[in-house]
């Protein structure tokens, strides 16, 4: 019987008498793909933020399964601890590229920090492990000691990832990947992080405003208004046979070609 | 009976002030390589003339030293006469240009060639004493990553280097790691110093004026200066001996002669070059009116 | 026989909040039966809400009230209750089901969409792709479209990329919506023989078809599903 790598109960984060977001429980187990949607301004990135650390939550819990197997708080965890696991176990991906990237090193640096963080101390072989993984991005390799300035937004996007992913990390944050990016950059873009989520078996928590992008990335769906999980389930099942007026709203909301 | 000395407090700090760096280096030196804060004061001269390495200086000065004021390696340029000068006037010590005899040296992108003993203190001058500046602007995030030993940044500047240059390129404030903890800025010496400040038996201590920091090196402690498995650190190397003194192991200064492009290498360090000069040695560019003599007592 | 999908007092209604929460009772109390090895046809009148009985049955639609229980292994599964993790392990391994639309995935191939249950299993990819051919060269879908999306297939290639997706993964309950459905003689005979296989092996199908004897071929006996629909004034 597999078990939950994340378990979420009463979740509340509060900005002065203002709900961040409120009384939010989930669990998510190891390959599967979690959405969050909902307008601007209801809670989505309070929550993510909440998720991984950055925010202290008013009550309620976030429990993460280390490598170990127990089931820790990550809010009650010491700060190194934490970090050790944004920098190995975890990832982040910014809406930005610019947020996550190192703007001053080249490519195959970004990619290479988080080996270098964990101890690696062998340039040829950290240059070949960024060289590997640009392949898997669909950047040109012998981009590798470009600046990432010199970019595009969908190669800085992927780019990104890839320094992401370089540790094998279990459990991935993306807040609006596809954000700002072309409809066919977009499309790229959604399919590397479809097959890279599917091969290496990570959970993922996505906060998006695409319902698009949410039926194609993830398994489950939060629909959240105003800081409230209005209602959760299977992604096919929301976006199909959607409950809660506002999910209703939503779904019905969604221009059709 | 009142002189001139007497409008200001010995070596110009007063006590308050010394007593409050006296307590940042003793910290500092409890905690190698660790960056402490300390109240800055404003000295008669501006920031990046050396102002950390001076606020130093003058809280351990003591009567009984003898200073030395290096710039570069050398003796006489304008930063180290006018610090030399400041200290015989404001605290009457002696001074000297010959590093064996110093109590004291206070120096500026330089550690003498003469191995330091462990009657001597090495004060830095130092501009920017955060290795980790170059890639996190952010005080707080680098506070946090020294904290918890996160030093992966580090690297990536190494890394940058290699892959840009072939090789690492960084030459001067090359990162080292303290004691096996803190990584600490050597300040902007050639990284051809860098293995000089690895177990030195005299004390080094490190003064930052704008950035209100000290840090310091405790003898015989650990200095290693970072590099990856496969582009270990070297020093670098030149193809020429000192042009006057024709040492092949010192640091070169390279000197333009004329519009021409004509150039020779000379020590940087100038009391080497000179202590070498005086014991006969030369190199091919040394005036002959000074080789004749010398030449002949001790060539070989 | 044994029982692989039992549903007890299903109740389904839609309510429009968008349109002043206007209620659509669908159905009250549904109770149907499946048994292993059967395939049963699903009927009744076009609007009856056959295609909307079988997505509450694959949990895609939400069901109001009573129960869905799917055996899956040794466990039952009420799919009305169970939790999205466990709902997808159920349509992961238990049941099957071929829509009439093909839900194509930009810039993946044919092979690879076909090949894709097998993949969620944690099948070998290469193994995966060997079985995705065998069953589209069955159903005629010519070997130099394997490499692109269907995105651009007709709808009888798409209907057929879909019916090798269905049946590629041996579930042991399947739910068909329209399997025949713009297949010409030779697919649809196909299919029909993907039906007889699948039940000889045990699957329990659950059916729509409006072909009368695509039905009559493949079915053992009819479920009506309009005395459980609920009479609206509309």
């Amino acid at each position: 019987m597999d078990e939950p790598i994340m378990a979420v109960e009463g979740l509340t984060v509060k900005y002065g008498s203002h709900i961040g977001c409120k009384e939010v429980c989930f669990d998510l187990y190891p390959g599967e793909v979690l959405g969050i949607v909902g307008e601007s301004g209801s809670g989505k990135t309070t929550l993510l933020n909440a998720l991984h650390g950055r925010l202290e939550p008013s009550h309620g819990t976030v429990k993460y399964r280390t490598r170990m197997g127990g089931m820790d708080d990550i809010h009650a965890m010491g700060e190194p601890q934490r970090r050790l696991l944004m920098r190995t176990d975890w990832a982040y991906v910014h809406q930005n590229p610019r947020d996550g990237l190192r703007m001053a090193v080249s490519a195959g640096a970004n990619i290479g920090e988080r080996l270098m963080g964990v101890g690696w101390r062998h340039y040829g072989r950290i240059r070949d492990n960024a060289v590997g993984w640009l392949e898997d991005v669909e950047i040109d390799t012998e981009r590798v000691d470009d600046s990432p300035a010199t970019f595009s937004g969908g190669m800085q996007q992927r780019l990104q990832i890839a320094r992401n992913l370089v540790t094998n990390p279990r459990l991935v944050f993306m807040d609006e990947p596809t954000g700002g990016l072309d409809v066919s950059v977009q499309a790229r873009l959604l399919d590397l992080i479809r097959t890279l989520v599917a091969e290496k078996g990570l959970s993922v928590v996505i906060v998006t405003h695409d319902l698009a992008v949410a039926r194609l990335l993830s398994h489950r769906l939060m629909v959240m208004k105003s800081g409230e999980v209005v209602e959760q389930g299977l992604t096919d099942q929301i976006l199909d046979d959607p409950q809660h007026p506002y999910s209703q709203l939503l779904v019905s909301s969604i221009l059709q070609i | 009976m009142t002189t001139e000395n007497d409008i200001y407090n010995f070596a110009y700090l007063d006590e308050q002030t010394k007593k409050m760096i006296r307590r940042a280096i003793f910290k500092a030196i409890a905690i190698p390589g660790y960056q402490v804060p300390f109240a800055s004061r404003e000295m008669p001269m501006p920031y990046g003339w050396g102002t950390g390495g001076i606020q130093v200086t003058a809280t351990i000065l003591c009567p009984s030293d003898r200073l030395k004021v290096i710039d570069q390696g050398s003796d006489d340029t304008t930063n180290a006469v006018s610090i030399r000068r400041f200290f015989a006037k404001t605290a009457n010590v002696e001074t000297t240009t010959k590093t064996e005899q110093a109590t004291i040296i206070q120096t500026r992108h330089r550690i003498p060639e003469t191995a330091l003993r462990e009657d001597q203190t090495l004060v830095y001058q130092v501009p920017i004493p955060e290795p980790l500046r170059f890639l996190e602007p952010r005080e707080v995030e680098t506070r946090k990553m020294h904290a918890l030993e996160e030093y992966g940044l580090m690297h990536v500047k190494l890394y940058e280097d290699i892959s840009r240059h072939g090789a690492i390129a960084t030459t001067y404030a090359y990162p080292t790691q303290v004691n096996g903890r803190y990584m600490t800025d050597p300040s902007p010496i050639p990284k051809f110093d860098n293995p000089k400040m690895d177990q030195m038996p005299a004390l080094q201590l490190f003064g930052a004026g704008r950035e209100k920091r000290i840090y310091a090196i405790p003898p015989y402690t650990d200095v290693r200066s970072l590099d990856f498995e496969d582009h270990p650190f070297e020093v670098q190397q030149w193809e020429s001996a000192c042009a006057l003194c024709g040492d092949d192991q010192s640091f070169l200064d390279e000197v333009i002669l004329d519009d021409r492009g004509e150039r020779m290498f000379v020590c940087s360090d100038s009391h080497h070059c000179q202590t070498r000069q005086e014991q006969g040695f030369h190199g091919s560019q040394m005036p002959e009116n000074h080789a004749g003599g010398l030449q002949e007592k001790h060539d070989g | 026989m044994q029982e692989m999908l039992i549903t007890e007092k299903l109740c389904k209604s839609f309510t429009l909040h968008v349109q002043n929460g206007t209620e659509i009772p669908v159905f009250e109390n549904v109770e149907m039966r499946l048994e292993k090895g059967e395939c049963v046809a699903l009927t009744g009148a076009s609007g009856a809400g056959k295609s909307t009985f079988m997505r509450m049955i694959y949990a895609n639609y939400r069901s109001q009230s009573g129960s869905i229980n799917i055996r899956h292994g040794e466990d039952w599964v009420d799919m009305v209750a169970a939790s999205p993790h466990r709902i997808l392990e159920v349509r992961r391994k238990t049941l099957g089901y071929v829509s009439q639309f093909l839900r194509v995935i930009p810039r993946t191939p044919t092979l690879d969409i076909v090949a894709e249950p097998l993949r969620l299993r944690g099948e070998d990819a290469a193994e995966a792709r060997q079985r995705a051919a065998v069953m589209l060269e069955r159903l005629n879908v010519p070997e130099t479209l394997w490499s692109l999306s269907p995105m651009t297939f007709s709808g009888g290639e798409q209907q057929r990329v879909n019916i090798a997706r269905g049946f590629i993964a041996n579930y042991p309950v399947m739910l068909l919506d329209e399997p025949t459905a713009s297949l010409d003689q030779v697919n649809r005979q196909v299919v029909l023989d993907l039906i007889d296989e699948a039940k000889a092996r045990g699957a329990a199908i659950l059916g729509i078809f409006h072909d009368q004897s695509a039905r009559a071929a493949v079915c053992d006996r009819e479920f009506d599903i309009t005395s459980f629909k609920v009479a609206t004034d509309a």
